[in-house]
């Protein structure tokens, strides 16, 4: 019986079950994100109204088209404005360096709100220059003047994703090519940029949520992307489900984004996990 | 019109507009830091929840994060501006019928900045924490100091210091994001300069010199930074 019993006391203490104050808190706050989900969901049949729908989905769906599709192109022409970019910030001569560095510095240091307003009714302003020139037809356009902003501004913030994850593969990396006889352009292909990538993955998808996130910008400057159409149709109906559709809209993309970055990525460093 | 020089239309007075595009300047940097306070608390026990044992706590502050990193910030600003004053009319007036409500564009802004401030916050808090050994809080309780003193003494210092660079980014990011509050009427840097723009018709003009305010005030918030930093490095090295 004693050998029993002295097991009994060995054994450590159960683990406490009951409503420590963490517990009640942490319910409470669950409930209360359970309310409201269940609040804006109770809303949306209330305020079911198949005549809005009908009217507005294909709306919505045109809008999801163009934000997708500005960014799509912002991204890239973003992606090719940056390579210079990032080539000036990590040359070794200054003036160049200087130039990306002002142009980093002024793009990552004003809002994006400012700088699309510069582009379209800033630029736009020089109507006579701009249609001697013959660039009218391309300011004059908001969704042109959008794509314009968007591109110089994600170049910046791509530019400085792309320096980071170069100057974060070792040095030796570019010894050990170079000792090789591989030139600057291979080393660069073939030994710095898988490493690279890994990197500057996670990075990028950051920059892809956020550019689809600033996408709602243009709805400003009268683009209708998806924003855009949540807005009219609010201005149409004073109904506020036209900005909850749109809200649902906008999680969903950024969540399919964000976990689909996250799938990439757990597949592409498949190499280094043990 | 196109008579006035530039120097007249940046002049201060019945004129000029600077002094219009100053007191925006004033609005500007009043939003930002009344934001500021309210996000870091927020972002502080949002950051406190992630990294409790208790899964539903942690699960209220993961939705809390991704819904309000998730929405665009535009949105969750025309959500609230135009949905809070219906949902508060709404409670308002089971108690008193005639009531009507409306929103404060500076007090909606400070919200929805609040909320998208904290939520970034507490993932640079959240990476802090992470970063400190737990043989700091082992040491805390093993001299007798209770959780709370652990937290406010030992922990906290050093949350502050290995947060401090990543919160720097989320600073810099809110100043920017204040712009945004122009959309719903808020009289600050942009929406003062918009309205010089229109007024005179030098759109590039007012709209350059509302992006020169806004690098000028992350190069003085960088200065600022720069020496909290360095009096936080001074004070670690003692």
């Amino acid at each position: 019986m004693s050998v029993s019993q002295a097991i009994a006391i060995d054994k450590p203490p159960p683990q406490a079950r009951g409503w420590p104050r963490a517990r009640i808190v942490g319910y409470a706050l669950v409930g209360l994100w359970v309310l409201f989900g269940l609040g804006i969901v109770a809303y949306l049949v209330h305020a079911w109204n198949a005549e809005f729908f009908a009217r507005y989905a294909p709306a919505y769906l045109q809008g999801l088209g163009t934000t997708l599709s500005l960014v799509a192109i912002s991204m890239v022409t973003g992606a090719i404005l940056s390579l210079p970019v990032a080539y000036g910030r990590m040359s070794k001569n200054k003036i160049l360096s200087g130039l990306a560095y002002c142009y980093v510095y002024f793009f990552r240091g004003t809002p994006l709100l400012v700088q699309t307003y510069l582009v379209y009714y800033g630029v736009g302003s020089f109507r006579p220059e701009l249609q001697t020139i013959g660039l009218w037809w391309f300011f004059r356009e908001a969704f042109y003047c959008g794509v314009f902003a968007f591109s110089l501004n994600t170049a910046a913030y791509q530019a400085e994703i792309l320096r980071g994850a170069i100057e974060s593969v070792p040095r030796g990396q570019w010894e050990g090519a170079a000792s090789l006889g591989l030139h600057k352009l291979q080393t660069l292909r073939k030994v710095i940029m898988p490493q690279a990538i890994i990197v500057a993955l996670r990075p990028y998808g950051n920059e892809l949520i956020l550019m689809i996130k600033a996408s709602a910008i243009v709805a400003i400057i009268t683009v209708y992307d998806l924003m855009g159409n949540a807005k009219l149709a609010y201005a149409k109906s004073f109904d506020i489900q036209a900005y909850i559709w749109v809200a649902i809209v906008y999680l969903v993309l950024v969540e399919i984004l964000r976990h689909g970055v996250e799938w990439i990525e757990r597949r592409i460093t498949i190499h280094l996990k043990r | 019109m196109p008579a006035q020089s530039i120097w007249t239309l940046l002049s201060w007075g019945p004129d000029g507009w600077s002094d219009d595009i100053a007191s925006g300047v004033l609005v500007t940097i009043a939003l930002a830091l009344a934001t500021l306070p309210i996000g870091l608390t927020i972002g502080f026990f949002v950051a406190f929840a992630k990294q409790q044992e208790e899964p539903s706590l942690r699960l209220a502050a993961n939705i809390y994060t991704t819904v309000f990193r998730g929405l665009p910030e535009l949105v969750t600003l025309f959500l609230f501006f135009f949905g809070m004053p219906l949902l508060l009319q709404y409670l308002v007036r089971l108690f008193n019928p005639d009531a009507t409500v409306d929103v404060n564009s500076f007090i909606a802004g400070m919200i929805v900045l609040s909320l998208i401030f904290s939520s970034y916050a507490s993932e640079v808090f959240l990476s802090a924490f992470r970063a400190i050994p737990k043989g700091q809080y082992e040491g805390g309780y093993a001299i007798g100091l209770s959780k709370w003193q652990t937290m406010r003494l030992v922990i906290l210092p050093q949350l502050l210091r290995i947060a401090f660079p990543g919160l720097e980014n989320c600073w810099l990011s809110l100043l920017k994001d204040t712009s945004l509050v122009s959309v719903v009427n808020l009289a600050e840097t942009l929406r003062n300069a918009g309205v010089a723009a229109r007024v005179t018709k030098h759109s590039f003009l007012f709209y350059s010199v509302a992006a020169l305010v806004f690098l000028v005030l992350a190069i003085l918030s960088s200065i600022v930074t720069g020496y909290i930093l360095r009096s936080l490095g001074r004070r670690e090295a003692r």
